[in-house]
């Protein structure tokens, strides 16, 4: 086995070894003492000027925080967001000021969109040079303000332990979210009297929970006992709010069909009998049909964004809905809840839990089966048991299904190769699935699964990842190569930017402008990384090859090459309703 | 649903960068803020904004809660012009030796119920406090006597049905808020509903 640095031991009393007594400390030392606090043990970061005396400190703190240097900080805030998906835990990132800040930009926006806890800690310029257009000087606090749940800048050391106590609270608390604090150079260095820390549990103009209202679950409760048809979809929310062993009951005893969103997959596992499939665009064939069908729908900390709803004056029109959720401003926002259940569900599914009748819906259940097996005949089937040479994706999924058993984490960048990977992997455990749901964000997977596999090293990482998306940020094989993580990475290559070129061939009369990517040999790329790979092309190759990617010791790059004008389907073309999903391309 | 004229009330921590926030929820929309003012409220500590906006009831309602979700932000009203008192406070510069030759202007003037705020030889400044269509008149009235500047603030408004903030603050101070809570009020009124 390669040494992936494990967690530390959990010691009696965190505290640094500067601080013995409460004494004169520098901001940095309290910025890493307040780490410690609350018990973060990985850093993801790049050094800089404005940051090094938080550096500086780090060297004293080597035994209690471990550092990943990263090679780029987009990869670090990516990489702190998969170690949050997988952890559970808050996500911590380090960057110096200017550059190393707005680098962070495309993962905050990426962490703000789906609500994954981090807190970014950046260096500044010196306070009496703010506003002077320093060297690397760059508004941070501005630019990152709509794509933040919070952001503070420090300009004096005394500050340090609250803010940062409140840096953690807010990003995990509530709907989670990722939190920017940035630190002026003399705040770091400036010594002042350090009295501990103290976590926060309260902030009097925030609350991360509204309060349940019995009355509004007992609507609920109503609504599903009287209902014949009805049909809950969820969210990422289940998994936030550690909620899974609540929403199996719920979904056990409530009898109903349940599908998840991109993001709340692996909530319950895939194959759980009363798991319908995925929603959206490139979700599952009845899932989609039936939201207009049924008569209550029960939607679970989801926020019913565009890709889920397809049309929104075509989606579920003749149901009434509960939406349950822990943000009051998802509740109609895009739409209208005849019963809002607001609070934490993990609060709020056991009262709902209690007050509904036991049940069963085989008549119902039954109209899903029928469109699956619709779905297997004209879609799955052919996906997974392709009669032509070239290589799917989807055979490549259900290889690594067999392998993994479903035990594996799996972290997806963005295109086709995301869609068929979230269609057909199988997974049996939570927080499984680590994508870039909301923003969409190429490039994405490579670091976050470097992340994954600090966040959660027990278990195998396996990054998907498209040949588009993996030369966005190939430089992070520079942080496997020296840290280790143990990251399985498959590129499944078709040569093109694959969900563009699909889109140009279905809606813009197949005029194919520029998705035609050439690729470097990632192989040998990998080679030069000091990581092992293959690459492969044909049907009986790939079963061992994924073997042998899952049982080298350490991180392995595997690239498979498949069909280069495959589609993704079943789809919601855009601005159609759910019911309107095709199958097949003569049907868009 | 048909636009009409909003007026937010934002209550907050005092905190840089708090206006930044609040505005970008707005532009982000592409929304136009007509009037914005900021000031202390009736709790020390506690910040008062109060934005006016053209909108739809749904879209104030979406953006109040967008408004509230904000870390510093503790509480978000809109009303319409009828559950409000506002105003708002023009000033106008004219030559003073107009008004003194004129009399027909002093006459206007107090019409408008226009103060002096300062005279000197050379130009008199006066206030008016009003409607905006009560500011708007008396900038045509003294166009002909040579305006030389006007300049008008923001609203403020005060909501006629609230009990102020010092109550509410006290419910927010809590870790556990108690039953009696803003929302609690509005339980049977769905409609009604926009707060945490």
């Amino acid at each position: 086995m390669q040494t992936l640095k494990l967690k530390a031991t959990p010691k009696e009393k965190k505290s640094s070894p500067a601080i013995k007594h409460a004494q004169e400390v520098s901001g940095s030392v309290a910025v890493l003492d307040a780490l410690v606090a609350e018990n973060v043990e990985t850093i993801f970061g790049y050094p800089g000027g404005a940051i090094m005396p938080i550096y500086d400190a780090l060297y004293d703190y080597k035994e209690q925080l471990n550092h990943i240097l990263v090679r780029h900080e987009q990869g670090a805030i990516h990489a702190a967001q998969g170690f949050a998906r997988a952890s559970g835990q808050v996500g911590v990132v380090f960057a110096t000021s200017g550059p190393g800040a707005t680098n962070l930009v495309t993962g905050l926006a990426d962490a703000m969109i789906d609500s994954t806890p981090v807190v970014c800690i950046t260096g500044q310029v010196f306070a009496h040079l703010l506003g002077t257009d320093a060297f690397q000087e760059t508004d941070v606090i501005n630019i990152t303000t709509p794509i933040t749940k919070w952001n503070y800048q420090v300009t004096d050391a005394t500050e340090i332990p609250a803010v940062l106590a409140k840096a953690f609270y807010i990003a995990k608390s509530g709907r989670p979210g990722p939190v920017v604090i940035d630190i002026t150079k003399n705040a770091q260095l400036q010594k002042f009297n350090y009295a501990g820390y103290e976590k926060c549990e309260h902030i009097r103009s925030y609350r991360p929970k509204p309060i349940v209202r019995k009355e509004y679950v007992e609507q609920a409760a109503e609504l599903i006992n009287a209902a014949e048809k009805p049909f809950i979809i969820f969210g990422q929310g289940v998994i936030l709010g550690n909620a899974e062993k609540e929403f199996q009951q719920f979904v056990e005893k409530s009898g109903i069909p349940a599908a998840w969103t991109i993001m709340g997959m692996s909530a319950i596992p895939t194959d759980h009998p009363l798991g319908v499939g995925m929603l959206g665009m490139h979700g599952n064939y009845g899932p989609n049909v039936l939201t207009n069908e049924c008569d209550v729908l029960i939607a679970i900390g989801m926020r019913f964004d565009d890709r889920v709803t397809g049309r929104l004056d075509k989606y579920a029109k003749q149901a009434k809905v509960i939406h349950l959720d822990i943000d009051p401003a998802e509740i109609d926002k895009n739409v209208k809840a005849t019963v809002p259940v607001w609070g934490d569900c993990k609060e709020t599914l056991p009262l709902l839990t209690e007050m509904i009748k036991q049940k069963v819906y085989p008549q119902w259940l039954q109209k899903f089966q029928e469109y699956r097996q619709k779905e297997e005949d004209k879609v799955i089937y052919e996906e997974l048991n392709p009669t032509t040479e070239v290589l799917t994706m989807g055979e490549v999924i259900k290889e690594l299904n067999e392998l993994t058993k479903g035990d594996a984490i799996i972290v997806t960048d963005v295109g086709q190769h995301q869609m068929v990977a979230c269609r057909y992997a199988k997974m049996n455990q939570t927080k499984s699935n680590i994508t870039s749901g909301g923003l969409g964000t190429m490039g994405y997977a490579l670091p976050a699964a470097i992340g994954a596999a600090y966040g959660d090293p027990s278990r195998h990482t396996v990054a998907i990842i498209g040949d588009g998306g993996f030369q966005m940020t190939l430089q992070e094989l520079g942080t496997i190569m020296q840290f280790k993580p143990n990251v399985k990475i498959i590129i499944l290559n078709n040569n093109f930017l694959g969900m563009v070129r699909q889109w140009q061939q279905l809606f813009h009369e197949k005029r194919y402008s520029f998705v035609d990517i050439t690729s470097p040999d990632f192989v040998q790329v990998a080679k030069g990384f000091g990581i092992p790979g293959k690459s492969i092309s044909k049907r009986p190759d790939l079963k061992n090859a994924l073997k042998e990617m899952l049982d080298n010791d350490g991180s392995f790059l595997l690239e498979i090459m498949v069909g280069k004008e495959n589609n993704v389907f079943p789809m919601v073309p855009q601005g159609r309703g759910v019911a309107e999903i095709v199958l097949c391309r003569e049907e868009v | 649903m048909q636009k009409q004229e909003y007026t937010i009330t934002v209550y907050t921590e005092n905190q840089i960068g708090l206006l930044n926030r609040i505005a970008i929820i707005f532009s982000r929309r592409k929304i136009n803020i007509e009037s914005l003012n900021t000031s202390p409220s009736e709790v020390d500590s506690v910040h008062r904004f109060t934005i006016v906006i053209n909108e739809t009831e749904d879209v104030v309602r979406k953006l109040c809660r967008q408004i509230e979700k904000q870390v510093e932000v503790l509480k978000a009203y809109y009303n319409t012009e009828e559950e409000i008192i506002w105003q708002e406070l023009a000033l106008y510069k004219v030559p003073t030796d107009v008004i003194a030759e004129e009399v027909k202007v002093e006459r206007l003037l107090r019409e408008h119920g226009a103060k002096a705020v300062v005279i000197r030889k050379d130009y008199t400044v006066f206030e008016v406090a009003g409607k905006r269509e009560e500011t708007d008149n008396l900038i045509k009235v003294l166009e002909p006597y040579g305006l030389i500047e006007f300049v008008r603030s923001a609203r403020v408004a005060i909501i006629k049905d609230s009990d102020g903030f010092h109550k509410k603050l006290k419910e927010f101070e809590y870790h556990q808020p108690g039953e009696d809570t803003s929302e609690n009020e509005f339980l049977s009124e769905n409609e009604k509903v926009f707060s945490m």
